[in-house]
């Protein structure tokens, strides 16, 4: 597997990310720069970390989207290549309109971080393709602006077709219908608001988060 | 040129910060406000002649995520001093 890390001023979970990647596939990710306008040559994966980008100005994820690194990235997206967008990878992903709705403010106002029990929603996409439909697992959040929310349409529509592919156990954020995690339409994009990333092995307090890379470099490679 | 943007959340959008301001008011004794909804004022200096086309287009690319917001924008005359 060939992955870049895309990194925005402001991101700092690109080193977890990178970390994650490395152990599970052997090969070290490409860091690839927010004004860098080309991805490396034969990138299979690309990653969009977590983090506060550009200090969340205007809006959480909002200048990161309008970065020339997202041109390359979106043309990838629309090639089939898989992307993780985590935690502001998420909200970059919703602003770029990679994924439909947007991340709020968290209803309790309050910036939540503690691991969170989550359904697996969808075993059948690429990131979840290790995972059983219906299983729990407990992945941390850390986020002050995670809750998700889109119209009634949009969100029967992502239901309907089975793209949610994580949802709250414990509600932490005042997402609609606990949504934590969404796919694109193609099933190729996948955003998040938990940290797979930070639960890879047990030193991190749990490791239920590896087998999304494992699963993930088994349908990739 | 200025031009005054202003972008509230859509109507049906949770505000959780108006909410906790409301809530703010109603602790420091101010009765009868019903509802609070924050918004954000963006002020821009624009070369003289600028289209309003081209600030909506400001507004949808980038200033509003008109996913939850909408944006209203005020141009201000500069008046010769």
């Amino acid at each position: 597997m060939k992955a870049a890390v895309i990194v925005f001023p402001g991101s700092n979970c690109d080193r977890d990310l990178a970390v994650a990647l490395e152990q599970v596939t052997g090969a070290k990710p490409a860091m690839v720069w927010h004004r860098d306008s080309e991805l490396p040559d034969g990138t299979d994966f690309i990653g969009i970390p977590g983090g506060f980008s550009y200090g969340d100005y205007l809006r959480s994820g909002a200048m990161a989207a309008r970065s020339p690194v997202m041109g390359p990235v979106r043309d990838a997206a629309a090639r089939g290549v898989p992307v993780i967008g985590i935690c502001n990878g998420f909200q970059v992903l919703t602003e770029a309109g990679l994924l439909p709705g947007a991340l709020m403010r968290n209803a309790g106002l309050k910036f939540v971080c503690r691991p969170v029990l989550l359904r697996v929603e969808n075993s059948q996409s690429l990131f979840t393709a290790a995972y059983e439909a219906g299983e729990t697992v407990t992945f941390p959040v850390a986020h002050h602006d995670g809750n998700y929310q889109a119209d009634s349409e949009t969100l029967d529509r992502l239901e309907g077709e089975g793209r949610v592919a994580f949802r709250y156990l414990d509600a932490c954020n005042g997402s609609s219908r606990d949504i934590a995690g969404i796919l694109n339409d193609a099933g190729n994009v996948l955003g998040l608001m938990p940290h797979p990333e930070r639960a890879i092995e047990p030193a991190h307090g749990g490791s239920d988060g590896r087998r999304l890379f494992e699963g993930l470099l088994e349908t990739v490679a | 040129m200025k031009a005054r943007v202003f972008i509230t959340l859509k109507p049906g959008v949770l505000d959780p910060q108006g909410k906790a301001i409301h809530h703010a008011l109603e602790g420091l004794g101010f009765a009868g406000v019903n509802d609070v909804r924050a918004g954000k004022l963006i002020e821009l200096e624009l070369a003289e002649g600028t289209e309003d086309s081209a600030i909506e287009d400001m507004c949808r690319k980038l200033l509003a995520n008109t996913v939850i917001e909408n944006f209203r924008i005020e141009r201000l005359e500069s008046v010769a001093s």
